[in-house]
């Protein structure tokens, strides 16, 4: 039987690890290869690297990042932010990327998907949606918003149809991120994750706001999500990958447990 | 000499990577000569089965490879790799390599939450011993992607099995060819010793 997934998402900026809360003050907490590889040793499923250099000049460093993670991690690696044609979808991935994930450049394009699924295999793109709660209304139906720019720009789209749209157009996968819940350590959006993935046929990962290991349970088992992604849980030493996963083994969540 | 075959499927970067750090030099190649006498070949590949059969066929590759084999030359398919050296992928209708009896099917799942592709760590349960299959003990998990699995005709070519609502054939071989649907260089310890045990292989079954 298919393993459920511990993935962990790790911001950076200008080479340098960051964590957001909110998607606001990011500090610097590290080495991202460094942790990359501590990660993997420690039984990691699966890595996303998320660049969120402000300047396109800086962009080589984060290639540079990636190929040197790329060298020492033997598991899947994710890498986004700033993809915003195939040119630099295929430079991700001739660093050492397996998927890519796109966000608010396919938003505002949405063919940037079918043309990354064209180059490089549905299978390794992944469309990260950063979501927002609001009221119900023609244009939101399901009273999810598609928000861009790392949530500050609301772009009246519905959640769910951007996700069935996503899927239509030939991503491999999904990241539900809610902004509501990003970095407030309070668990996941259980609701939105269950919607979308009983929406969709691709695998979805939950992302945005886990603090305690049973978050991740309730969004494997009530959310229905294939994956979870953490981020400040491990970076800050709360919690280690395989003390998260031998958790979700403990309370029957199949894991892959020998690494 | 090692090589890693390059035809336009996929990233092939990463098996190098991965085949370097247990200590095997692999250089990828598109040349049919250099893999027609190469004492070590690898076969990945993600992808499309058509697109795949025809940037092989327009470089001489399927040639090159079935004299490799011939030759007795070890050789590893991964993943696409493993699909197209079946008679027939039922993906864009394509006849491929028959190297090893068999077709290569789409995923229908009865159960309607279960995902496809099937994408993720999934354990690996061997059905028959392996030289390249022996470090694995019950309970090792490899990395999976792919919407379309193999259905070997013979039984006898099947080493090991894996779990998708149902069980399908998830390494294949015969003789100096061996092929997994998993992807080694992305399943961590167990994947590299798999490729640790295919730089040493000798290329007999048992």
């Amino acid at each position: 039987m298919l393993s459920k997934r511990l993935i962990a998402c790790l911001d950076v900026r200008d080479g340098k690890l960051a964590k957001s809360v909110r998607f606001v003050d990011t500090q610097d907490i590290g080495d991202p290869v460094q942790k990359a590889r501590e990660y993997y040793e420690d039984g990691l499923d699966e890595l996303v690297f998320y660049d969120i250099t402000a300047s396109s000049d800086k962009r080589r460093i984060m290639l540079d990042v990636v190929e040197a993670v790329a060298a020492q991690v033997f598991i899947p690696l994710s890498v986004g932010g700033g993809v915003r044609s195939v040119a630099d979808a295929t430079d991700l991935r001739l660093a050492g990327a397996e998927k890519i994930n796109v966000n608010s450049a396919a938003v505002e394009r949405p063919a940037l998907i079918a043309e990354c699924a064209e180059a490089i295999g549905n299978q390794n793109i992944v469309l990260s949606m950063d979501i927002k709660a609001v009221a119900v209304s023609a244009a939101c139906p399901s009273g999810y918003e598609i928000v861009i720019h790392g949530g500050r720009k609301p772009m009246g789209i519905d959640a769910l149809a951007w996700a069935l749209e996503g899927e239509r157009l030939g991503a491999g996968e999904l990241v539900i991120n809610s902004i509501d819940a990003d970095g407030t350590r309070a668990g996941y959006a259980l609701e939105l994750t269950r919607m979308l993935s009983q929406a969709v046929r691709i695998p979805v990962i939950a992302s945005g706001g886990a603090g305690k290991p049973e978050h991740l349970y309730d969004a494997l088992t009530q959310g229905k999500a294939d994956a979870v992604l953490v981020a400040s849980m491990v970076h800050y030493g709360d919690y280690r990958v395989s003390e998260l996963k031998t958790y979700l083994h403990r309370r029957g969540v199949k894991m892959r447990m020998s690494w | 000499m090692t090589v890693i075959i390059d035809y336009d499927a996929g990233n092939l970067r990463s098996v190098q990577r991965a085949c370097a750090e247990v200590g095997l030099t692999a250089q990828i190649t598109n040349d049919a000569h250099t893999i027609a006498h190469a004492d070590r070949i690898i076969f990945p590949g993600v992808g499309a089965a058509g697109s795949a059969m025809k940037s092989l066929k327009a470089a001489g590759l399927d040639v090159a490879l079935r004299h490799a084999l011939g030759a007795g030359t070890p050789v590893l398919g991964i993943c696409l790799g493993l699909q197209i050296s079946l008679d027939h992928s039922e993906e864009g209708d394509t006849p491929t390599l028959g190297l090893i009896e068999g077709r290569v099917v789409r995923f229908r799942l009865d159960d309607p939450t279960l995902k496809i592709p099937h994408m993720g760590w999934n354990e690996v349960r061997v059905v028959k011993p392996h030289p390249l299959l022996r470090k694995i003990v019950p309970g090792d998990e490899f990395y999976f992607v792919h919407g379309y699995y193999p259905h070997p005709r013979r039984h006898a070519d099947v080493y090991a099995e894996t779990d998708y609502e149902r069980a399908f054939a998830s390494a294949l071989g015969r003789n100096n060819y061996f092929a997994t649907q998993f992807h080694p260089e992305k399943s961590g310890r167990v994947g590299l010793e798999l490729l640790g045990c295919f730089a040493t292989w000798d290329g007999q079954p048992c």
